[in-house]
């Protein structure tokens, strides 16, 4: 059986132990496989329909079978989508970016710093901003959202992008995970090392730890981007005008139009959200072994 | 430790203290404060507004409030039910990528993390569609097995969610448990087999205990999430407003407070309210599956 031959390899103890389990038999794999490909297909097929909807016009996407294509009509739905409105779409799409990308490296860098810190310094209140850092995943976000909004209409900020970039460069969740990465890859005898030698705390914290915290960094920044691009409420919240929306509030608008206007643009919100999906999956795949390490860690340390 | 090293290391945490400060404390120290008041119209409301101190007022209104607390029980029921489903499906798949080798396994791995890696937002509006009678595949495909479905009528909204929320789910959840699994020494298992022990028993009596941590773990998030839940029946309300209400989630009702009625007093007393309940919630629920354990 190749499970147990596979297994074998890998630890001595097992070689020396392990008789060839009675239930592990080819039926029994079978029955494995079959689940597991059951869960395949319940994951895949509504991400396939959406692949195969952005490819039809309207009376292919009423009339024709939901999960096969008939006509290709991708591109004229592009078009439609980057004209429509003036090119709204590709505004929200270039704010997506602007809010993801600026506010995670900023927050990525601040929760880099505060992380050391936590980590490799033992000053007074580090319990206390530890705790807080901890705590705060229980606030909901309505609790923190309406006063700031409340707030940021005070000076002024509501409506621009500053009430989005903001708001991301305080991430405890980012912080938390830089103090477990520190503490899994700086030693302390390299910062005494480094002191010896007569490097500053910055120059130390610039050009050793950083450097060395380049796989916790990118897990960092791309949780953080992933988030910030999902996000919903926030933005919901405080940005009123058109110009300034992610493409998830265009497209919760547009989703809402059919009822409020009688618009129908379905084949647009779908064209749109397969697009919306598509930086996401580029940035899971091209990152996939920082972030499948970031998500474990980060919920089980 | 050196004293100015100390306070060296300090430096390094001060901006996001500051931020923290801005960002965290102060509006919940403002929401707090804006709970303690209320609007005052005076004359007939012509001659403007005046805000007078209330007290807990707002507290007693939002506790007696039969909309915000229905919309409390009707999220936790909901959370009973979608939650132990969903870590039930995530556990069993674990166990199975458990089983199978590691090669296999990774395959498997990703292509139940695609779900987890769509935005929200966009899952809602994948399956609004594939739930819709007009586009979506699932009315025809009922048909032809004699059901006549309808995913918005009030009986089958909250299935329907929680449909689109263990699809979204379940991939994250599951490489959660997995790799708590991965933890497992493997001898533990051999010397169960040894032992004369199945499989299915080894899953049961080893592996599942090994990964309760985990298991409270995501059922902690989980919790967290739903009692916000909030986008979901936001985008179901675009398609069938009749059904999902503007008071259906706690935070659409603080929404719907702060934005449409203008009240920022209430909504920022719900607010704190929903606050509290949500830390009941996750300290019962940490104090009930941590009991079992020790």
């Amino acid at each position: 059986m190749t499970l147990t031959e596979d297994r074998a390899k890998s630890s001595q103890v097992r070689r020396l132990s392990a008789p060839d389990p009675v239930s592990r038999t080819r039926g029994s794999q079978r029955f494995l496989l079959v689940g597991l490909s059951l869960a395949s297909v319940y994951s895949l097929f509504p991400v396939w329909w959406l692949i195969v909807a952005a490819t039809k016009d309207r009376t292919g996407l009423y009339q024709s079978n939901g999960l096969w294509f008939s006509g290709w009509h991708l591109w004229d739905n592009l078009r439609q989508l980057f004209t429509y409105e003036d090119g709204i779409f590709l505004r929200w799409t270039a704010n997506s970016f602007l809010y993801a990308g600026v506010g995670s490296l900023g927050g990525t860098l601040l929760a880099l710093a505060t992380g050391y810190g936590l980590a490799r310094f033992d000053f007074p209140g580090r319990n206390v901003v530890f705790a807080a850092v901890v705590g705060s995943f229980l606030i909901p976000i309505a609790l923190l959202t309406l006063p700031l909004y409340l707030l940021f209409s005070d000076i002024g900020l509501v409506d621009t992008p500053w009430a989005m970039l903001i708001p991301c460069l305080i991430n405890p969740f980012s912080v938390y995970l830089a103090k477990v990465y520190t503490e899994a890859t700086i030693p302390f005898e390299l910062l005494e090392a480094a002191r010896i030698d007569g490097a500053g705390e910055l120059r130390i914290f610039f050009s050793i730890v950083l450097r060395m915290m380049t796989t916790g960094g990118a897990t960092v920044f791309l949780l953080a981007f992933v988030n910030t691009w999902n996000a919903f409420f926030l933005p919901l919240t405080v940005l009123r005008g058109e110009e300034n929306w992610t493409l998830n509030l265009g497209l919760y608008n547009w989703s809402g139009k059919r009822l409020e206007s009688g618009v129908d643009l379905t084949s647009l919100v779908l064209t749109g959200a397969l697009l919306s999906i598509v930086p996401m999956a580029i940035m899971m795949v091209a990152m996939r072994r920082y972030w499948r390490s970031g998500v474990t860690m980060g919920a089980l340390k | 430790m050196i004293r100015s090293l100390r306070w060296k290391g300090a430096a390094f945490t001060v901006p996001f203290q500051l931020g923290f400060v801005f960002l965290y404390l102060l509006p919940i120290g403002y929401a707090v404060y804006q709970s303690l008041f209320r609007v005052q119209q005076s004359g007939l409301g012509l001659g403007g507004s005046t805000e007078e101190f209330a007290g807990l007022d707002n507290y007693q209104q939002g506790l007696t409030d039969s909309a915000f607390m229905g919309s409390v029980l009707r999220v936790v029921l909901f959370a009973c039910v979608q939650i132990p489903v969903m870590l039930l499906i995530s556990l069993v798949l674990a166990l199975l990528l458990d089983a199978v080798t590691s090669r296999v396994a990774s395959r498997f791995r990703i292509l139940l993390l695609v779900p987890y890696m769509i935005p929200g937002v966009v899952a809602a509006i994948v399956w609004l569609n594939l739930y819709s009678p007009d586009v979506g595949p699932l009315t025809p495909l009922g048909k032809i097995f004699g059901f006549d479905w309808n995913f918005f009528a009030p009986s089958m909204v909250w299935p329907s969610i929680g449909n689109l929320l263990t699809w979204h789910g379940i991939g994250y959840n599951m490489v959660i448990i997995y790799s708590a699994l991965q933890g497992v020494p493997r001898e533990l298992f051999e010397a169960a087999r040894l032992d004369g022990a199945s499989e299915r028993r080894i899953a049961l009596s080893v592996k599942i205990p090994f990964v309760r941590g985990a298991l409270v773990l995501t059922g902690m998030l989980s919790i967290i999430q739903m009692l916000q839940i909030f986008n979901e029946p936001a985008l179901f309300r675009n398609v069938t407003p009749q059904t999902v209400s503007d008071s259906f989630t706690p935070i659409m009702i603080i929404y719907n407070q702060a934005f449409n009625a203008g009240n920022y007093h209430y909504a920022a007393a719900l607010s704190v309210l929903l606050a509290l309940i949500l830390g009941v919630a996750s300290f019962l629920f940490y104090r009930f599956t941590s009991k079992e354990a020790d």
